[in-house]
């Protein structure tokens, strides 16, 4: 395991390179001009400088080479000295965002405890609503709970998050008042009372996301619990004489998340990519939020790191996924 | 065996119908036998004769719907296994029944270690601790013949071959001693080398552990070397019951006289064709009125079509159920 775990890492280094060259040449070769929001007055030479000011007068090469120097060597030693206080990166230049005159990592972090709790929690609610739900609705199948389960799974499938967050904006925030519809990045979680606020302003994200996480995977929980259940395993289990729980949580769970784990892998680089639509419903500034703005900003630097972290995780989780198969599923051994 | 002896399984006129979009299939139609201390009960018949459904259904393993156990009564211990609580099934079922069904293949869970599947029924029926049950797994795993027991209990199902998984599925069928074991085609699946093994070790365990047995299958080989009994189903009825020497040489009903010309010889010229019994068993969507072997029996007459023969008693511990006497060549007169 830890042979093939090693292998794969290495094999996704020319993976990340190339998804990294690909980012960044869609990004250059595609049109948009980071200085297009500035005012028209300034003359077209002092315009050619602050382009030349922004690194974009070197060749495309040099520019890739040098992203790549600083996603992997300088911003690497510069979380290293940041985290045991030591000077390594010292005159280092990092990356950049044009918008923001800042370090991208800096803004990053900015904006990862909200997308982190919102979004994340919102995944981890939905994961934990859903398995139960799957498996009571693949054990009694077409049964009352299940054909509510199926209804609801349905609606929180197909009507799009930015309809439901806007829908419970409306009843929640506007008629009833019961939670508010900005979020408030501002707010401390101090005491009890700032407690309950967060808590509030979290309310109405977290379920709209939830939802639909929780409609996605209670149906590949149910489907797989269904697949099981008809497996003559099941039957053996009940004639050795073991009780209905025993022989849903034990043996038919135990098979049944096996491929479901899977895919709660895989959504997990889903958090980090942010919510980009319900982000910008309930204006919770998180990374989803700042991708976009980015990418209105003409903000290259910006944009291009996402993506790449984004790539990273996907690729990651992908590794992650495959080791989770081997570990509960002992046909599959890699070696 | 003593004859007259106290059944230790008895099984009176269970009914079993599907529920289907196309109606009730009535799959066991008043079935009755009964299952003597220590004694090795053949069940054969043709694919859907309700061989299967028959042992599934005295147990209520046959997943409801669509199953539906209508009527009957199956006695065991003092219990009626039909009427009692799950819970008095549960402690039955893998305690004082064992079962060994026909795929190994699949019977066994994949992702559970073969001693904890083996375990698992120790520590439920018999309340070992898993230290006791561990030594008890080992013995068991030698007593059906698997090599390096202590070794392979930390294997997994499909470390195994098709017979040594097999052999697991005994093992654990013999796990808590049951009284009666009941084992669904055990050996279908299998090739004829590690057929002839399986049966060689059923036959030595039963020596050993003096179980009763229903051996369900539809090889009657199989039945002629190891059973004690024969019963013969068609259409969800008994239709033929007898000691395993009475059936083969004096058979009464046209459907096991068939059934054993189907039956190729090894000895001797090669037959040109391979007999068959025409037609296909029939799907019962009512309670049959009739013989339901009528349109593929050479015997058939008037009678077959008006009324469902019961079961006569033909001596010797034989019974048949139908009008048409082998020994006259006509009706029979009861």
């Amino acid at each position: 395991m830890l042979n093939y775990t090693i292998r794969r890492l290495i094999i996704s280094i020319p993976v990340l390179l190339l998804i990294s060259l690909i980012i960044f040449l869609l990004l250059n070769l595609a049109p948009g001009d980071p200085l297009a929001n500035q005012p028209l007055t300034i003359p077209p030479e002092v315009r050619q400088k602050m382009k030349e000011a922004l690194g974009l007068g070197a060749p495309l090469y040099v520019r890739y080479l040098l992203w790549l120097k600083q996603f992997f060597w300088v911003e690497p030693l510069h979380a290293f000295d940041w985290c045991f206080g030591t000077h390594f990166s010292v005159g280092m230049q990092r990356i950049l965002s044009w918008q923001f005159r800042s370090p991208v990592f800096d803004v990053i972090v900015q904006r990862m405890p909200q997308t982190l709790t919102v979004v994340g929690m919102s995944y981890v609610i939905g994961v934990l609503i859903a398995v139960p739900i799957g498996i009571v609705s693949a054990y009694r199948q077409y049964s009352w709970f299940d054909q509510i389960g199926t209804f609801i799974s349905m609606i929180g499938y197909s009507v799009p998050t930015f309809f439901t967050g806007v829908l419970l904006i409306v009843v929640f925030s506007v008629d009833l008042g019961w939670f508010p519809s900005i979020y408030n990045t501002n707010l401390k979680v101090v005491d009890w009372q700032t407690f309950l606020l967060q808590v509030r302003q979290m309310a109405m994200p977290v379920f709209v996301l939830a939802l639909y996480n929780a409609a996605q995977i209670s149906r590949f929980m149910r489907s797989s619990m269904l697949d099981n259940l008809q497996q003559d395993y099941v039957r053996t289990a009940r004639a050795k004489g073991m009780g209905e729980r025993t022989v849903l949580l034990t043996h038919v769970l135990r098979n049944s998340l096996i491929p479901v784990v899977t895919v709660i892998a895989l959504g997990v680089p889903t958090i980090f990519g942010g919510a980009i639509i319900t982000e910008q419903v309930f204006k919770v500034n998180g990374l989803g939020q700042l991708l976009i703005t980015a990418i209105y900003a003409s903000d290259v630097p910006m944009v291009q790191t996402l993506t790449f972290i984004f790539a990273v995780l996907i690729v990651v989780f992908n590794l992650v996924a495959d080791i989770l198969y081997g570990v509960l599923d002992p046909r599959i051994r890699y070696d | 065996m003593p004859d007259g002896a106290q059944p230790v399984l008895d099984v009176r006129d269970l009914k079993t119908v599907f529920r289907t979009r196309g109606g009730e299939v009535h799959a066991v139609n008043s079935v009755s036998f009964d299952l003597k201390p220590g004694e090795l009960l053949g069940v054969v018949g043709e694919s859907g004769s309700g061989k299967s459904v028959t042992m599934m259904s005295l147990i209520r393993l046959l997943p409801s719907p669509p199953a539906d156990v209508r009527q009957g009564q199956v006695m065991f211990d003092g219990t009626d296994l039909l009427h009692c609580s799950e819970q008095v099934l549960r402690d039955i079922r893998g305690g004082k029944i064992g079962f060994i069904f026909q795929d190994p293949m699949t019977s066994l869970n994949p992702v559970f270690t073969v001693g904890f599947q083996i375990m698992e029924p120790l520590r439920r029926h018999l309340g070992m601790s898993k230290e006791k049950a561990r030594v008890r797994a080992v013995e068991l795993l030698d007593l059906v013949g698997i090599p390096d027991a202590k070794r392979r209990l930390k294997d997994y199902p499909h470390q195994f071959s098709g017979g040594m998984r097999q052999r697991v599925m005994i093992a654990i069928a013999l796990a808590c001693d049951p009284k009666v074991l009941i084992a669904d085609e055990p050996t279908t699946a299998l090739d004829v080398t590690i057929q002839a093994q399986i049966l060689e070790l059923v036959k030595d365990l039963r020596q050993k552990l003096g179980m009763a047995i229903v051996w369900i299958t539809h090889d009657l080989g199989v039945v002629a070397g190891i059973a004690d009994r024969v019963m013969v189903m068609y259409g969800g009825q008994v239709v033929e019951q007898a000691p395993v020497k009475e059936l083969f040489r004096n058979p009464q009903h046209p459907y096991t006289r068939a059934l054993l010309k189907t039956v190729p010889g090894v000895i001797g010229e090669r037959p040109e064709k391979l007999n068959v019994i025409e037609g296909q068993p029939p799907i019962l969507y009512a309670q049959p009125e009739d013989c339901s072997f009528r349109d593929r029996c050479p015997q058939a007459m008037a009678r077959c079509a008006t009324a469902n023969p019961r079961r006569y008693d033909v001596g010797n511990g034989h019974d048949v159920a139908c009008f048409w006497d082998p020994a006259t060549g006509g009706e029979r007169n009861a």
